[in-house]
C-alpha cells in the first residue's frame, strides 16, 4: 500500500509534462494472453506483487471477469516507468477481446494514442486481431506489436530455432498486410512494423519474459539463447536478463507517441470544430492553460461516488468544484466533484487533473459515454464513437419481485449509461424492459451482472433475435395530412445507395460535420449536389432530405418533421422492428400559417405517417442479422465443421489448410445460431476453434418472411394482419 | 342536421338564447374542450343547466375521427358546442365542409368572441388590429418564431397584434409566460416590444386588464385561466385615455 501511494506523487508529477506521458491500450484477439500481459506490466512497475501477477488477474477486477477468465471491460490504470534515467508515466487500458464486447474496444482506442497489439505465436492473426486494429488505426491509434506465447510454439509444436524465426516472421507481414491494407498512408509513414527497429517484441506473458531487438542488444540476449532456455525449461533467468515490463515499456517510451505529437495527428481526424478557434489551439497543442475539452469513454458506477465519467482530457486542466458542460444537454453547467485516475480497480483522488491525460471524474451528472465536457458553454462535439458491431439479440428482463420495480428501471438506466453498445428499452406501464446487445454471451454478462452487482432479482427471457426492415423501391410522394389537414407533407422513399450507408457507417458522414463539409464528401461518392447539400438529418443510416425551396416556416418546422420521422423509424409498419438504409426526401410541404395550428400534435403524427404508409407502398421488407463463422479444425474433422454451417442456412466461402488444420469461413443468420457453441463442440469432439463476427443484416429468405413476421407481431402484441398504407393516411 | 353552437366567453350564460334553445331540442349533444374552454363552469353544471347529456370531445375525436358524430347528423339533429364563437378556431372550418359533403345541413349559432372582447377590454379600435398569431408552448427544440415574426411587421405596419395563448389538457399560457417567451424572441430577431396589455376571464364578473412594458406585465398578478395577450402599435389618443382609465396605462410606466 504504502508502494502505491508513492506511485500516486511520482504520477502526479509527471502528469503536467505531456513529453513524458504515453497513453496506451492492449488490444487482441480473446485469450492470447491480454490481461496476464497488464498483470505482469503492472508488476514490473510495482503495482502488485510479482509472485501474484499472472494469478491474480488484476485488471479483472470484475467477480464474473476472474471467474470465467475472459475481461469484460475495458480497465484503466496509471504507472511509472524509467528508460534512460528519464521517468516516464503510462496510462494504460486494458481491452476485452470477445467479439461481443467490441464496443469496449472502440471507446478504449479514443482515448489513448499508442496500442499494443498482442497475438499469439501458435494461432497467429485471429478475425478479432483484425478488427482490433482497424479500430485502432481509424483513430489514428499507432500500433506496436507484442508476439506472445513463443515458448508454446517451441515446447508444443517442437519447431526447431530456424523454424521459429521463420513463424514469427509470418505473424509480422500478416500484421503489416493488415495495416497496410486498412492505412497505407501511415503504414507508409513509419507505422510499418519492423523487428530490427524494435517496433516488434517477442516473449512469454505468462512466463515473464520478452526480447526485442534494440534491448538484446542492450542485454546481450541472443535469440539462440531464448530457444535454449525455453526448450530446456529455465524461462526464469530469461525473466531476470530480459523481463518482459522492461521490453515493452521501453517499446512504449521509444516508438508509441507522447499526448502532444499524437494530438497534432489525431484531433483533426475526431474532432471536426474550427482549428483556429481557442479549443482548436488548445487540443492540438495539448494546452493545459486552455479551455477544457474532454470526451468520455467509459461510466462505471462506485457504491460511494456515484457515477464515476472516465475519458481522456484533450486540452486544459480540472480540479474538484469546476464548472463544466456536457454538450448536447441544456446547457445548465455539472460541477466536479472528484477528479482523479485509475490505479486498477481503485480510484485515486488528485489535486488537479491535466490534459494529455486519462481522467476519472465523479460529478458529470448529465454525461453519457461519447459526451463531449467542455469549459466553454458550447464547442463542436468530438466525432461520435462508430461501433464496429451493431445489437443483434435481445432478452425481456422483469422484476421477480414486485418491490423491485422501481429500483430495475434505475438500474437499467445505469446499465444502458455504461455500456453503449447496448440498447434498452424501458417499459414502466408493463415492466417488461428490453436490452439488445451483441450476442448471447453479451446478454448473459449484462443479466447476471444486474443480479449480482445490482441484488436486483430478475427474471429474463429467451434471446430473442433483432430483426430491421428497409425499402427496396422507390414509392411516392405520399401525402401526410395533419389531424386538422391544414399541414400536408409529400414525400418520396427508397432505398439509401450502398455507398452513402457505408460512409454513414464508417463515420465518415453524420450531422456533426458542417454542411458544406458533408456536402463534398457524399458529392465525391456521386450523390447529386444539389441532394449533397439538402441533408436535413441523419438518424441510424437513414438519411432525410429537404428538396423543397422556400417554404415559409418550414425551418421552424423541420425539428417537428424529424422527430414525426424518427417515430416511424424506430418501428416499420411490418414488424414494429427498426428502419434502416431509407432514403426520405421531402418533396413538397403546405403549413398553416399560425404556429399552433403547426404545432407538434399535428405535424409528428402526419409525417409519422406518410413514412408509414410509403415503406409499404416501397415494398417495406425484413432483414436478419447474419454472422461470419471461422472454424479451425484437424483435417478429418472437416465435413463435421461445414455441416454445422451448411445446417444452419448458412454458406461457405473459404476453405483454407494448413498443415494438419483446417479453417472453414462462412456464414448464418444469427437466428440458426443458437446453441452453435455446444453443437459444435459435440460435433468435433471438442477439437474445434471457432469465432463469430457480426457482418450486417441481409434479407430473410421470401419463403421464410411470413412466418417470421407473424411470430413478431404475435410476440410483441400486434393485430396479425400486416397494416396496409390507407391504414396511415388519414 | 348538425348545429355549431358557441358559448361566449366564460360561464353558463354567455350562451345566446338561440344556442340554448338548439341544445334543448337537440338528440344528441357534444362539446369540443380543447381548443377553448370556459373557466366559469364545469361539466357537472352545464349538463344540469342544459338538461342533457354532454358528450365530451378530444382533439382526436374531432380531427382524426369525426364520422361518428357526423354520421347521426344525417338523421337526426346534433349540436357541436365550443367555447367562444365556433368558426374563429379554424380546425372546426374542416368539420363543416366535411359535413356538408356528406349531405348534412349545418347551421351556426354564434356565440361571443374572444376576439371582439379584446376591442371592449382594452379600448383598442377593431380596424386597427393586423394579423393575429397564437404562442405555443415550446417542445424540445421546437420553438417557432412566427410569433415575433407576425408582431415585428405588424408593428411595423402600426397595428395591434392579438396574441393567442397556448390551451394544452393540463395547463394553459399565463401572460408571464408570454410575455418571457415573446422578451427572449424579440432580443433574439433584434427589435422591442414598446408595450403590452394583458387580459385574465374576458367575460367573467371580474375581468383583470393591465396595460405596460414587459416589466409591468411580470408583476402583475393575473389570476386564473383564461389568459390572453394583445400587443399594440402607436396609440390613437382616445386608445390612450381608454387604456389610462381602464387598464392603469401609464401609472408607473411613464415615471
Amino acid at each position: 500500500m504504502v508502494r502505491g501511494k508513492k506511485m500516486v506523487e511520482r504520477v502526479m508529477e509527471l502528469m503536467t509534462e505531456p513529453a513524458h506521458i504515453r497513453n496506451i491500450g492492449i488490444v487482441a484477439h480473446i485469450d492470447h494472453g491480454k490481461t496476464t500481459l497488464s498483470d505482469n506490466l503492472l508488476a514490473g512497475a510495482g503495482i502488485i506483487s510479482e509472485e501474484l501477477a499472472g494469478k491474480q488477474l488484476f485488471m479483472d477486477s470484475d467477480a464474473e471477469e476472474q471467474a470465467r477468465g475472459i475481461t469484460i471491460d475495458a480497465s484503466n490504470v496509471s504507472m511509472v516507468h524509467e528508460y534512460n534515467g528519464q521517468e516516464y508515466l503510462i496510462n494504460m487500458i486494458d481491452t476485452p477481446g470477445h467479439v461481443d464486447f467490441g464496443g469496449d474496444v472502440t471507446r478504449a482506442m479514443r482515448a489513448v494514442d499508442g496500442a499494443v497489439v498482442l497475438v499469439d505465436a501458435v494461432e497467429g492473426t485471429m478475425p478479432q486481431t483484425e478488427t482490433v486494429l482497424r479500430q485502432a488505426l481509424k483513430e489514428q491509434v499507432r500500433p506496436i506489436l507484442f508476439i506472445n506465447k513463443v515458448d508454446r510454439l517451441i515446447n508444443e509444436l517442437k519447431v526447431d530455432e530456424m523454424e521459429m524465426q521463420i513463424r514469427l516472421g509470418k505473424v509480422i507481414d500478416k500484421v503489416n498486410k493488415l495495416i497496410k491494407g486498412m492505412n497505407e498512408e501511415s503504414y507508409n509513414n513509419g507505422w510499418k512494423l519492423d523487428a530490427s527497429l524494435g517496433t516488434v517484441a517477442f516473449g512469454s506473458a505468462l512466463y515473464n519474459w520478452a526480447v526485442s531487438a534494440p534491448y538484446m542488444k542492450k542485454s546481450g540476449v541472443s535469440f539462440k539463447e531464448v530457444f535454449d532456455k525455453c526448450k530446456a525449461g529455465d524461462m526464469k533467468s530469461l525473466a531476470q536478463s530480459s523481463p518482459l515490463s522492461e521490453v515493452l515499456l521501453d517499446m512504449v517510451v521509444t516508438h508509441l507517441p507522447n499526448p502532444k505529437d499524437a494530438q497534432k495527428r489525431r484531433i483533426g481526424v475526431i474532432w471536426h470544430g474550427d482549428k483556429e478557434s481557442p479549443e482548436g489551439k488548445s487540443m492540438l497543442n495539448c494546452d493545459p492553460n486552455g479551455p477544457v475539452s474532454m470526451m468520455v469513454t467509459d461510466i462505471s458506477f462506485d457504491p460511494h461516488a456515484g457515477e464515476v465519467a472516465t475519458g481522456r482530457l484533450f486540452s486544459g486542466k480540472m480540479k474538484r468544484g469546476d464548472e463544466v458542460y456536457v454538450m448536447g444537454t441544456a446547457g445548465k453547467s455539472n460541477r466536479l466533484q472528484q477528479v482523479g485516475i485509475f490505479m486498477g480497480p481503485k480510484r485515486v483522488e488528485v489535486e488537479e487533473l491535466f490534459c494529455g491525460n486519462i481522467a476519472a471524474v465523479t460529478g458529470l451528472k448529465d454525461a453519457i459515454v461519447g459526451s463531449t465536457i467542455t469549459s466553454l458553454v458550447n464547442i463542436t462535439p468530438f466525432e461520435s464513437l462508430k461501433h464496429y458491431s451493431e445489437p443483434v439479440m435481445t432478452v425481456a428482463v422483469e422484476a421477480k419481485n414486485m418491490k423491485d420495480l422501481p429500483k430495475l428501471v434505475e438500474v437499467l438506466r445505469q446499465v444502458g449509461k455504461e455500456d453503449p453498445t447496448l440498447q434498452v428499452a424501458i417499459n414502466e406501464e408493463t415492466g417488461e424492459h428490453l436490452i439488445a446487445g451483441m450476442g448471447e454471451l453479451h446478454l448473459e454478462i449484462v443479466t447476471g451482472r444486474i443480479k449480482r452487482d445490482k441484488g436486483v432479482e430478475i427474471i429474463t427471457s429467451e434471446p430473442i433475435v433483432v430483426y430491421r426492415e428497409t425499402a427496396v423501391q422507390k414509392a411516392g410522394p405520399v401525402e401526410g395530412k395533419s389531424p386538422n389537414r391544414h399541414n400536408r407533407f409529400y414525400l418520396v422513399l427508397e432505398p439509401l445507395s450502398d455507398e452513402v450507408v457505408d460512409l454513414i457507417r464508417k463515420g465518415e458522414v453524420s450531422m456533426n460535420q458542417t454542411a458544406l463539409e458533408r456536402r463534398d464528401i457524399l458529392v465525391k461518392a456521386g450523390m447529386g449536389k444539389d441532394e449533397a447539400k439538402s441533408v436535413k438529418d441523419i438518424k441510424g443510416t437513414n438519411m432525410l432530405f429537404d428538396m423543397t425551396k422556400g417554404i415559409q416556416y418550414l425551418n421552424e418546422t423541420m425539428e417537428l418533421v424529424i422527430e414525426g420521422l424518427h417515430e416511424a423509424l424506430a418501428g416499420g409498419p411490418l414488424a414494429d422492428e427498426p428502419v434502416q438504409n431509407l432514403k426520405i426526401s421531402l418533396v413538397d410541404v403546405k403549413l398553416h400559417e399560425d404556429a399552433i395550428h403547426r404545432g407538434p400534435a399535428q405535424v409528428i403524427p402526419a409525417v409519422r405517417g406518410a413514412v408509414k404508409a410509403g415503406l409499404l407502398m416501397a415494398g417495406d421488407s425484413l432483414l436478419e442479422p447474419v454472422q461470419k463463422i471461422q472454424i479451425t479444425v484437424p483435417t478429418d474433422q472437416m465435413g463435421n465443421a461445414t455441416s454445422q454451417i451448411q445446417g444452419r442456412r448458412g454458406t461457405i466461402f473459404d476453405i483454407m489448410s494448413e498443415g494438419d488444420t483446417i479453417t472453414v469461413v462462412g456464414k448464418a443468420p444469427v437466428a440458426e445460431l443458437f446453441g452453435f457453441a455446444g453443437d459444435i463442440r459435440s460435433a468435433t469432439e471438442g477439437r474445434a476453434m471457432w469465432s463469430t463476427e457480426f457482418i450486417g443484416f441481409e434479407l430473410v429468405p421470401n419463403n421464410l418472411v411470413k412466418e417470421v413476421v407473424l411470430a413478431i407481431r404475435k410476440r410483441k402484441g400486434l393485430k396479425e394482419s400486416v397494416p396496409t398504407p390507407a391504414d396511415y393516411l388519414a | 342536421m348538425l348545429t355549431f353552437v358557441g358559448l361566449g366567453l366564460y360561464d353558463l350564460e354567455d350562451i345566446s338564447a338561440k344556442g340554448l334553445e338548439a341544445i334543448r331540442s337537440a338528440d344528441f349533444v357534444c362539446l369540443e374542450a380543447y381548443t377553448s374552454l370556459l373557466t366559469g363552469t364545469s361539466l357537472a353544471e352545464m349538463r344540469c343547466y342544459y338538461g342533457k347529456d354532454l358528450e365530451v370531445l378530444k382533439r382526436d375525436d374531432v380531427e382524426q375521427h369525426p364520422e361518428g358524430f357526423l354520421s347521426k347528423a344525417i338523421d337526426t339533429n346534433v349540436v357541436f358546442l365550443t367555447g367562444g364563437d365556433p368558426m374563429v378556431s379554424t380546425t372546426h372550418i374542416d368539420l363543416r365542409i366535411r359535413a356538408a359533403r356528406m349531405g348534412v345541413k349545418t347551421e351556426i349559432i354564434h356565440g361571443s368572441s374572444i376576439v371582439s372582447a379584446v376591442c371592449g377590454l382594452s379600448g383598442l379600435q377593431n380596424y386597427r388590429f393586423g394579423k393575429s398569431c397564437s404562442l405555443p408552448f415550446p417542445y424540445g427544440k421546437w420553438c417557432p418564431k412566427t410569433p415575433g415574426d407576425v408582431i415585428k411587421k405588424n408593428l411595423a405596419d402600426n397595428l395591434h397584434t392579438i396574441v393567442y395563448l397556448d390551451i394544452q389538457e393540463d395547463r394553459y399560457m399565463t401572460v408571464h409566460e408570454a410575455v418571457n417567451l415573446l422578451e427572449s424572441m424579440v432580443t433574439e430577431s433584434g427589435f422591442q416590444i414598446p408595450c403590452y396589455v394583458g387580459i385574465a376571464r374576458a367575460g367573467s364578473p371580474e375581468p383583470k386588464v393591465r396595460a405596460g412594458v414587459a416589466a409591468t406585465m411580470r408583476e402583475t398578478d393575473f389570476g386564473g385561466p383564461l389568459h390572453i395577450l394583445v400587443v399594440p402599435a402607436g396609440l390613437h389618443d382616445m386608445e390612450r385615455e381608454y387604456l389610462e382609465v381602464f387598464a392603469g396605462y401609464g401609472n408607473s410606466d411613464l415615471l
